[in-house]
């Protein structure tokens, strides 16, 4: 076999794992509840991948070929494990579908992502793990990228995904779509561990700190694969748009010189338009169930900012509405921050200071936007000396170097 | 929970900092220190001279052995240290991340051992 088909061989089955890596570990644990083992089981198939496609060449159904590779590494581990009592059904349920003559095609195995996606943000776990385990269960990210994203040691991160799978295996927490009156408050709870590794989209205000979690594309990828399974929550969908509008302002976040750009100083032509059509699509399909929520509301607002590509100005006004309703939903410290800078725009700076006045001293010592908002603000009113003061807690809680140079250039200038 | 934040600096930081008090970059470590007695957490802290100025010295068979610079002989040293009380280690990453020294050198959080003050191993 020569290079190049190797390394066609050795894409196909990155590809494949990328693909097929959450439904094949979610197929394997669906019974067992055993998410440690699914994962094994399925590295060890990629891994029998890696040494069997590049000499026999790639199987006709690669996800087939891996399912039943993972099937019989994960009735080994059982075995090993000598769980006999429990073990016993799962081992019959795995060797009875493992025997069938005809090897399952990739669409005739049951896609149980939606329930795995349920377990990972199930109450009974820390909210904290649900986007780890999100991540890594249904994508295959692994500790070492997570640990970066989070800000977490990789050995801690470790630990606490150990332990929260204990928890699954043996903590009765059920592999199920939930009931309809649980849906709402559980679906939310999918929806926020999805958004936690997209980052925030802070570029929306005065040198606010982004803090991005460099996992947009997984978090697209998590919220395109959850539309497919729930293609009529609006919510969903809602997400999705939020997440586009942001991720098309991308190129234009920073200049040439790798400096901070805020949003109102980019210019709309580095916009990536077809996400921002993309987005649109989405955010209006929403709006068609007539289930107003946050993130609809969210995606609202930056479909707002969207529109200065094609007006040539912001809507200010209308961008103090969705926050409105926006504050009623959600009051969240995020919110009510930004709701301030909109109110600032459409109303004057005196507005806008008002509004983060009437916002808790205690809640916001740590909170780096606020900061930012405040000092700019002040600085429009020609407070200089407050305005320098406030600088320099949005400077000092600053995690970007880009955003904290902005804004000590703004202090100064 | 006490944590102490050890910074280290590159050559260039070290610098700087000798000929430059009026560098962007410190206006930085100013907010910094700021945001950190605002939000409540600080205990204390203080930067070192440039590595340079260090001395080592061991006694090794009853023998003084005296050694110009630092201990270890790494490109990144030892620069200050800032000592913070937070109610986690995922609290002094956060604080850790902030930190201007840690986007050009390096920022290395470790708990403090309130056992060794408890028994005596400190000066208090």
């Amino acid at each position: 076999m020569n290079e190049i088909s190797q390394d066609d061989t050795h894409r196909t089955i990155e590809r494949v794992a990328r693909e097929s890596y959450g439904r094949l570990v979610a197929y394997l644990s669906v019974h067992t509840h055993d998410l440690a083992s699914a994962e094994d089981a399925l590295s060890n198939a990629l891994v029998s991948a890696l040494n069997h496609w590049p000499r026999e060449g790639v199987p006709k159904n690669p996800e087939a070929w891996l399912l039943t590779a993972a099937r019989h590494s994960l009735i080994d581990v059982i075995r090993h494990q000598k769980v006999v009592l429990e073990g016993e059904p799962t081992l019959k349920f795995l060797a009875e579908n493992s025997t069938e003559t005809t090897l399952p095609t990739s669409t005739q195995f049951p896609d149980e992502r939606l329930k795995l996606l349920f377990v990972c943000a199930h109450p009974a776990i820390d909210p904290a793990m649900h986007t780890p385990l999100m991540l890594q269960t249904v994508l295959g990210v692994d500790a070492a990228r997570i640990a970066q994203a989070f800000l977490i040691a990789p050995k801690t991160v470790g630990q606490r995904l150990f332990r929260a799978k204990t928890k699954i295996r043996s903590g009765g927490i059920p592999f199920e779509i939930p009931l309809e009156r649980d849906l709402p408050e559980r679906l939310d709870a999918v929806l926020e561990a999805i958004y936690a590794s997209f980052g925030l989209g802070w570029d929306d205000m005065a040198g606010a700190d982004q803090r991005g979690r460099d996992l947009a594309e997984e978090a697209m990828w998590l919220a395109r694969v959850l539309l497919q399974l729930m293609p009529h929550e609006a919510e969903v969908q809602g997400l999705l748009a939020l997440m586009l509008y942001c991720e098309a302002r991308r190129p234009a976040r920073r200049d040439a010189k790798d400096r901070y750009v805020p949003l109102s100083e980019q210019n709309p032509e580095q916009w990536l338009v077809p996400l921002i059509e993309e987005a649109e699509h989405h955010l209006s399909e929403a709006f068609k169930h007539r289930r107003v929520g946050r993130f609809q509301l969210e995606a609202a607002v930056q479909s707002v900012h969207a529109e200065r590509a094609r007006s040539g100005r912001t809507d200010w006004a209308a961008i103090v509405l969705f926050y409105e309703q926006l504050l009623k939903i959600s009051p969240a410290l995020g919110t009510q921050v930004g709701y301030a800078a909109a109110v600032a725009e459409s109303k004057g700076p005196e507005a806008g200071l008002a509004v983060l006045d009437s916002i808790g001293a205690g809640a916001v010592s740590h909170y780096q936007p606020y900061w930012a908002v405040r000092a700019h603000l002040l600085q429009r009113l020609g407070k200089t000396h407050e305005a320098s003061d406030a600088y320099d807690r949005a400077i000092g809680l600053a995690e970007d170097p880009a955003v904290r140079e902005f804004l000590l250039q703004k202090r100064n200038g | 929970m006490q944590f102490a934040l050890m910074i280290y600096h590159t050559p260039e930081e070290f610098e700087m900092r000798r000929n430059d008090y009026n560098h962007p970059h410190l206006g930085a470590w100013r907010a910094y220190y700021q945001a950190l007695v605002k939000a409540g957490v600080y205990i204390a802290g203080d930067a070192l001279e440039v590595p340079e100025t260090g001395t080592t010295l061991r006694l090794r068979d009853g023998k003084r052995r005296v050694q110009d610079g630092p201990y270890a002989d790494t490109k990144e040293q030892l620069a200050g240290f800032i000592i913070l009380e937070l109610p986690s280690v995922d609290a002094a990453l956060e604080w850790a991340a902030r930190c201007p020294g840690a986007s050009i050198g390096a920022v290395e959080v470790r708990p403090l051992a309130p056992e060794a003050k408890r028994r005596g191993f400190t000066g208090e």
